[in-house]
């Protein structure tokens, strides 16, 4: 494998400093590098992030190819900078076997543009009544970490409780997608001022905050780790920080839009703004921003969910929920948190790579940039400025709720272990 | 005018009125042995019915026969929607069939907004009623009742509601009568109140242009029309309140509350009416009760609405001439 110098790039937005990549590891880091026959990127003062771990992806293969596969799914992975991501196991079949997450895995090497991680499903057809086969999932091949049944809640108390338990024996995470069911029967958008006047089912903040609330004390009494996907109101935000505080081994993620749209957006009754959980208000999202900054928050995940056209082209109630998230996510990030002056550059490679990946189980990923680690990096022009644009998504779906707002930067190159998926914003 | 009629809150006072002095205009056509204006001659409305709503529906054809549009009429049940053809698809195969209006019922809120919004199609959109969002024309009518009874047939013209009283009472939470209402009395200077179970009433209410009290008896003496929602008692088996009987008691309309009314004031209800729950057979068959007047109105209404979102520069009623006086 040939070398690789990046020149003139600041290392997770501090020194400009070289970076010369030799195969498939970083193997060094300083000023004035110089490599014989190593091929040059000028960075010009570009941040150099370690690759970014999406802990929240559909890559929808298999069962939905219309939507995406893994082969889309990772090359708008990689254009939005992440070398790595944990596949939900919402597929059909459904990720609750051995067999099924070892396919999703093998995809993913074959393909080469980023790695996957299969996240496997607590309980059987992510029907929330018998735990599915967890430790035959980890010793596969695709050495699941992760379990969740994300797009429904693992409601049952006990079930919850004994896959909490459960997965200690071999180190695993449950990553609890909260939603209350009953209180949220016939949901179309958050319930508040907006649903009321929309005439639109509401989904309450108290169906995801009672779930967490609920599940943060049971992984204090059974002394397990418990992962919260998606958090989306101020509510949760206070029950997190409650729960760190008392040392429960709690973490939690938030979306792009979470931290930047609102639920003023649902009067066009567009669905590309219907999501799950939904956009919530105003004070919800300065509460989540808040809440990253400070850590309360460990990590942005983008809960990509890939839909065809026609499941959004029409009336809200008929539309799918979920959006496109790893092509914008970096952009959103900066915009509502660099930008904002909340969190620095170190922050996001914190929240963006480093933690997911602890979190995650990923070793090769969120590692530091310096001499002998992995040369899984990401190379961003924070200086860009310009609209969201659907058609030029590597993603098979156009579900954005981006198109033509203009946000800033651009991941101009990603490598995965040495060798560039993205050359100048581009496959490569 | 508005190219389309989603929600009432879309409306200004000038408009509101406008349609109102309009549909009292319509109103006298429909005094004359011949109730047709040539108005909406070579005109196709489409009435696109996704829910079944007979009288809505009846009423909307009515409108549009009398303003001489030509009239199809699209029902779900039994139509290419059951097979599984999207709302755009229908509404791009009828507008290629050369529909100028599209009048839709549906049962997802929001339906008519998309229709009027996305560029699926370029007809004008009358919402019939759409979720538990909106139902401007009812709103209208409703309103249109009001004025005659509380104001004047004559006296009315030009005049809106401001300072009369109306308590809207019953099931808010599912209505879109009930928000349109809201909306379209406020607009027009009239003090609403709701009057309802808490549970019955949807998260956010307090940031809605009117009060809201729990206790009807207590508003009843300041009332100058009740308006009775249709309470449907599969409600009672989702908890929402205990029994039918229950619910009589304490937000039901029977002859001795009414008696607490102001003696000018009406008794209203978009219909169907359910006799024994929310309105008893004494309050439905007095006189005070407009459910009637109001079914009558709605034609007048619609008329009013087709003529001025459809009817362009032509003349108004006022200076029409049965058929002869087309112009073009």
């Amino acid at each position: 494998m040939s070398k690789i110098l990046i020149r003139g790039a600041k290392v997770l937005g501090g020194e400009v400093q070289d970076v010369l990549i030799d195969g498939e590891t970083v193997a060094a880091v300083g000023t004035g590098l110089s490599a014989e026959g190593a091929q040059v990127i000028e960075a010009d003062g570009q941040i150099l992030l370690p690759g970014l771990v999406d802990l929240h992806t559909h890559l929808r293969e298999p069962g939905r190819e219309d939507s995406e596969t893994v082969l889309t799914g990772t090359r708008a992975a990689a254009r939005g900078g992440y070398t790595s991501v944990f596949a939900m196991a919402n597929t059909f079949p459904v990720a609750d076997t051995a067999g099924v997450v070892e396919q999703v895995w093998r995809l993913g090497r074959e393909h080469g543009y980023c790695d996957v991680q299969p996240i496997g499903a607590v309980t059987v057809g992510l029907e929330g009544k018998q735990l599915a086969e967890l430790g035959a999932m980890h010793d596969s091949a695709a050495g699941v970490t992760v379990f969740s049944d994300d797009g429904k809640c693992v409601d049952d108390a006990v079930i919850m409780r004994r896959a909490l338990e459960y997965v200690k024996a071999f180190g695993g995470v449950v990553a609890q997608h909260a939603q209350e069911p009953r209180l949220t029967e016939g949901a179309q958008m958050n319930e508040g001022v907006v649903s009321a006047e929309l005439g639109l089912g509401g989904w309450p903040a108290v169906a995801e905050e009672s779930i967490i609330a609920r599940d943060v004390l049971l992984a204090e009494h059974v002394g397990s780790r418990v992962h919260i996907c998606h958090l989306s109101t101020a509510g949760s935000v206070e029950i997190v920080r409650w729960a760190k505080s008392r040392g429960i081994d709690v973490t939690a993620e938030v979306t792009p839009h979470h931290l930047l749209l609102t639920d003023e957006l649902v009067r066009s009754y567009n669905p590309v703004y219907k999501v799950n959980p939904p956009l919530r208000t105003e004070a919800d999202v300065l509460a989540l921003r808040e809440a990253l900054a400070d850590g309360t928050i460990d990590i942005v995940a983008t809960d990509h969910a890939p839909h065809p056209h026609e499941d959004k082209d029409c009336e809200w109630a008929a539309a799918a929920m979920g959006m496109v998230g790893l092509e914008t996510a970096l952009s959103v990030v900066q915009h509502t948190m660099v930008d904002s002056g909340l969190m620095n550059w170190a922050d996001v490679a914190d929240r963006m790579s480093v933690k997911p990946a602890r979190i995650g189980g990923a070793e090769d990923h969120g590692r530091p940039v310096s001499a002998g680690e992995p040369a899984n990096l990401t190379l961003v022009d924070p200086a860009y400025r310009g609209p969201v644009n659907p058609a030029g998504f590597a993603s098979r779906s156009r579900n954005t709720p981006y198109e033509g707002r203009e946000l800033p930067g651009r991941v101009t190159h990603t490598f995965l272990r040495g060798r560039a998926t993205v050359v100048d914003g581009k496959l490569a | 005018m508005k190219r389309h009629l989603i929600s009432a809150a879309d409306l200004t006072r000038d408009d509101a009125v406008l349609i109102l002095d309009t549909a009292e205009e319509m109103a006298r056509v429909a005094d004359r042995p011949i109730k047709k204006l040539p108005t909406l001659r070579g005109r196709t409305v489409v009435n696109l019915f996704f829910e079944d709503s007979t009288r809505t529906r009846i009423s909307f054809e009515a409108a549009e026969k009398r303003l001489s549009a030509d009239v199809i009429n699209f029902t779900a049940k039994g139509s290419s929607v059951s097979k599984g053809e999207s709302l755009k698809d229908t509404a791009q195969t009828l507008e290629a069939m050369g529909v100028d209006a599209v009048v839709i019922r549906h049962g997802a809120s929001g339906a008519p907004y998309r229709l009027a919004t996305s560029d699926w199609i370029d007809a004008a959109v009358i919402n019939a009623g759409d979720g538990t969002h909106q139902h401007p024309t009812q709103a209208l009518l409703d309103a249109f009742t009001m004025r005659r009874r509380l104001v004047g047939r004559d006296a009315g013209l030009g005049q809106d509601l401001a300072g009369k009283r109306i308590t809207i009472v019953g099931d808010v939470l599912h209505s879109r009568v009930a928000r349109s209402n809201v909306d379209l009395l406020h607009t027009l200077g009239a003090e609403v109140t709701l009057v309802a179970p808490p549970t019955l009433l949807p998260v956010g209410v307090d940031h809605w242009t009117c009060d809201v009290s729990y206790d009807l008896d207590s508003v009843l003496p300041k009332s100058d029309a009740v308006m009775m929602l249709r309470v449907q008692r599969e409600r009672m088996n989702a908890a929402f309140f205990p029994t039918e009987r229950e619910y009589s008691r304490r937000y039901g309309l029977d002859g001795e509350r009414m008696a607490r009314m102001p003696e000018h004031g009406i008794v209203m209800h978009p219909g169907p009416m359910v006799r024994g729950m929310e309105i008893t057979a004494e309050v439905a068959d007095s006189d005070r009760c407009t459910v009637i007047e109001q079914v009558a109105n709605g034609v007048h209404t619609r008329m009013a609405v087709l003529y001025l979102l459809l009817g362009g520069n032509e003349p108004a009623v006022s200076h029409a001439r049965p058929v002869d006086s087309e112009t073009k």
